[in-house]
C-alpha cells in the first residue's frame, strides 16, 4: 500500500500487518541537522499517538509519535551511528522503527500523499 | 533558539542578505535572525572550526561613553561592573559583566577602550535594560550614546585573519582582545580581534549603511560563508562560553559561575561595584556551587534543565547542553553543589527521565584558540 501521514509529520508505509514509521521530508528540513535518534526497542506495546522515539537536532529534541497502535517489531539500529539518515534520505533509510499493527483502522484518519502535500503547503 | 516576542519583530541590516541567501529566519531576542542557511547547522559549525564563517550579530547592543569634562567613562563604568575597565590601555579590550547587590549578573558584556572612549557591547535581550541603567548611574559622569542601529558582524575562524587582512592588511598583527579603527570598503569602522566562538577571529562595528555592502566583501572572500545563531551556539558551547539567561542570570554570581578571572585583581580587594560584599566574600570563602563542564557517556543530549544528579540526589542543573559537532557527541555545563564539583566526579543526567552517566571535566571542551601575537 502507498505511505500516509500524520498532522505530526510521521509517515507510515504498511505491508503486510506491518508499518515502517519515519518523518517526512518538510519534518527533516524543519528539524535541521539530526545527531541522534532514541528509537524503541523491540517488543515494546505501543499506543496511537504515544511517544515512542527522539530524534534530536543540533537544536532540539523533537518527538515522535506512532501513527498507529501495535508492538514494534524493530527500531533502526543503523540511526544509532548514521543520524542524518534521517536527513539525507527520511522516506528510506532513515527510517525509524517498525510496528505490527493491532488495529488497521487507526490509518483510515491519516493522510495520503496530496492531502499531506497539501497540508504542508497551508503551513507556508 | 527562538523564543516569544511581543509586536512587530526588528530586523538588522542584513535582513535582505540573509533572505537572499535562503537563511531560516526565527525571532531572536526581538529580532527576526537567521538561525541557519541552507547548508545547515552541522556544515557551518564545521566552516568556522576550519575556514572562517561570518556572523551577523548586529542585534546587540552597542553603546559608546565618553566621559564628561574632568570625569572618567572607566572609573564611572567600573561603579557597575567588577573588572578593571580603569586599568584598559587604548585600544585594549575586557570581558565583564553588570553585577546587583546581590552579586547576581545583570547582562555580560565587552568593553573597548579607544582611548578617549568606551565601547561597551551588550547582549541584545539586555540592551534595553543595560542602556536604562547605564543611563541612571552614569549621566551625571558620562555622555551615553546607544549605537543600536549600527551593524556588527563577526568573522570568525582560522583564516577569518587571512580573509580581513586581504582587506585591510593591519588586522593581521592585532591581537585577542585588542581593537582599532581601520577603513573597509571605504567606510569607517571599528575592529576588535575578538568573538565568542573559542577561535581566532574578529567583530566589526559599521555603519548602519555599511552592514550590507561590507558583508558581502566578506562573504565574497573565498575563505567565508555564512553562519547562523544555531551555529554560533553550538561554537560557544564548545569553547565553555557562558550564554546569558542561561548559564549566567541575576541569581548567578560570577564566582558561581567561574568568571573570576574576568574581575580585576585590584577590584577584587577594593570592591566599589554592585554585590561587591556578596562577591568579596564568595572570592574569599568560596560558593556554595559552581558551574562545570558535563561529559555524558553514549549519544544521549542532556539539555538545558536536565537535572543532576550524584547517588540518586539531585546536585544541580544542566544550563547548556547539546551536540558538540567537532567532537562528535554531546556536552553539556551546569551547576552543581561545590562540594561535587571536583573534576572527575561521576554524576547522572537525567534525560527524559532516564539517568545518563557523566563525568564534571574541564572547560572549554575546545581548545581555544586565540591569536596572542
Amino acid at each position: 500500500m502507498s505511505v500516509k501521514y500524520s498532522n505530526e509529520h510521521e509517515w507510515i508505509r504498511v505491508e503486510g500487518d506491518v508499518g515502517t514509521v519515519g518523518i517526512s521530508q518538510y519534518a527533516q528540513e524543519q528539524l535541521g541537522d539530526v545527531v541522534f535518534v532514541d528509537v524503541p526497542q523491540a517488543g515494546r506495546k505501543i499506543a496511537k499517538g504515544e511517544s515512542v522515539a527522539v530524534v534530536e537536532s543540533v537544536k532540539a529534541a523533537s518527538d515522535i509519535y506512532t501513527p498507529a497502535a501495535g508492538e514494534v517489531t524493530e527500531g533502526n539500529a543503523a540511526l544509532a551511528d548514521a543520524p542524518g539518515d534521517i536527513n539525507a534520505d527520511p522516506m528510506g533509510k532513515g527510517w525509524i522503527f517498525k510496528v505490527r499493527l493491532s488495529n488497521p483502522a487507526d490509518l483510515d484518519g491519516l493522510m495520503d500523499q496530496a492531502a499531506y502535500d497539501a497540508f504542508v503547503k497551508s503551513l507556508g | 533558539m527562538s523564543e516569544p516576542t511581543v509586536g512587530p519583530l526588528k530586523r538588522t541590516p542584513l535582513h535582505a542578505l540573509h533572505q537572499e541567501l535562503g537563511a531560516r529566519l526565527v525571532p531572536f531576542a526581538g529580532y527576526e535572525m537567521p538561525v541557519q542557511y541552507p547548508t545547515g547547522i552541522l556544515a557551518e559549525h564545521a566552516q568556522t572550526r576550519t575556514s572562517a564563517g561570518l556572523f551577523d550579530v548586529s542585534h546587540m547592543g552597542q553603546i559608546r561613553l565618553t566621559g564628561k569634562a574632568g570625569q572618567s567613562a572607566a572609573r564611572a563604568l567600573e561603579t557597575l561592573v567588577p573588572g578593571d575597565i580603569a586599568g584598559l590601555q587604548p585600544g585594549q579590550q575586557r570581558y565583564t559583566q553588570f553585577t546587583n547587590e546581590a552579586g547576581g549578573i545583570l547582562d555580560d558584556l565587552m568593553v573597548t577602550s579607544t582611548g578617549d572612549h568606551l565601547l561597551v557591547v551588550v547582549n541584545a535581550a539586555c540592551k534595553d535594560d543595560d542602556l536604562a541603567h547605564i543611563r541612571k548611574h552614569l549621566s551625571a559622569s558620562c555622555e551615553i550614546e546607544p549605537m543600536f542601529a549600527r551593524g556588527l558582524l563577526a568573522l570568525q575562524g582560522p583564516l577569518a585573519a587571512q580573509a580581513l587582512a586581504r582587506l585591510v592588511p593591519s588586522v593581521a598583527t592585532m591581537k585577542f582582545m585588542t581593537g582599532a579603527f581601520v577603513t573597509i570598503d571605504g567606510a569607517q569602522c571599528y575592529v576588535t580581534r575578538s568573538g565568542y566562538t573559542g577561535g581566532d577571529g574578529y567583530e566589526i562595528s559599521t555603519p548602519a549603511d555599511r552592514a550590507d555592502p561590507i558583508a558581502r566583501l566578506l562573504l565574497a572572500q573565498p575563505e567565508v560563508k555564512p553562519i547562523g545563531l544555531g551555529a554560533r551556539d553550538s561554537l560557544r558551547l564548545e569553547a565553555g562560553l557562558c550564554l546569558y539567561g542561561h548559564d549566567i542570570d541575576i541569581t548567578t554570581t560570577p564566582i558561581e559561575a567561574v568568571l573570576l578571572w574576568s574581575i580585576g585583581k585590584e577590584r577584587r580587594v577594593q570592591g566599589g561595584f554592585p554585590g561587591a560584599s556578596v562577591i568579596r566574600k564568595q572570592i574569599a570563602e568560596g560558593a556554595a556551587r559552581k558551574r562545570v563542564g558535563l561529559l555524558p557517556e553514549g549519544k544521549a543530549i542532556a539539555r538545558e534543565g536536565a537535572e543532576i544528579a550524584v547517588g540518586g540526589r539531585i546536585v544541580g542543573k544542566v544550563t547548556s547542553g547539546g551536540f558538540a559537532p567537532t567532537l562528535g557527541r554531546a556536552v553539556a555545563m551546569g551547576y552543581v553543589e561545590k562540594v561535587q564539583s571536583a573534576n572527575g566526579t561521576k554524576v547522572e543526567l537525567v534525560v527524559r527521565g532516564k539517568p545518563v552517566p557523566a563525568e564534571i571535566v574541564p572547560m572549554p571542551f575546545v581548545k581555544h584558540a586565540y591569536y596572542r601575537g
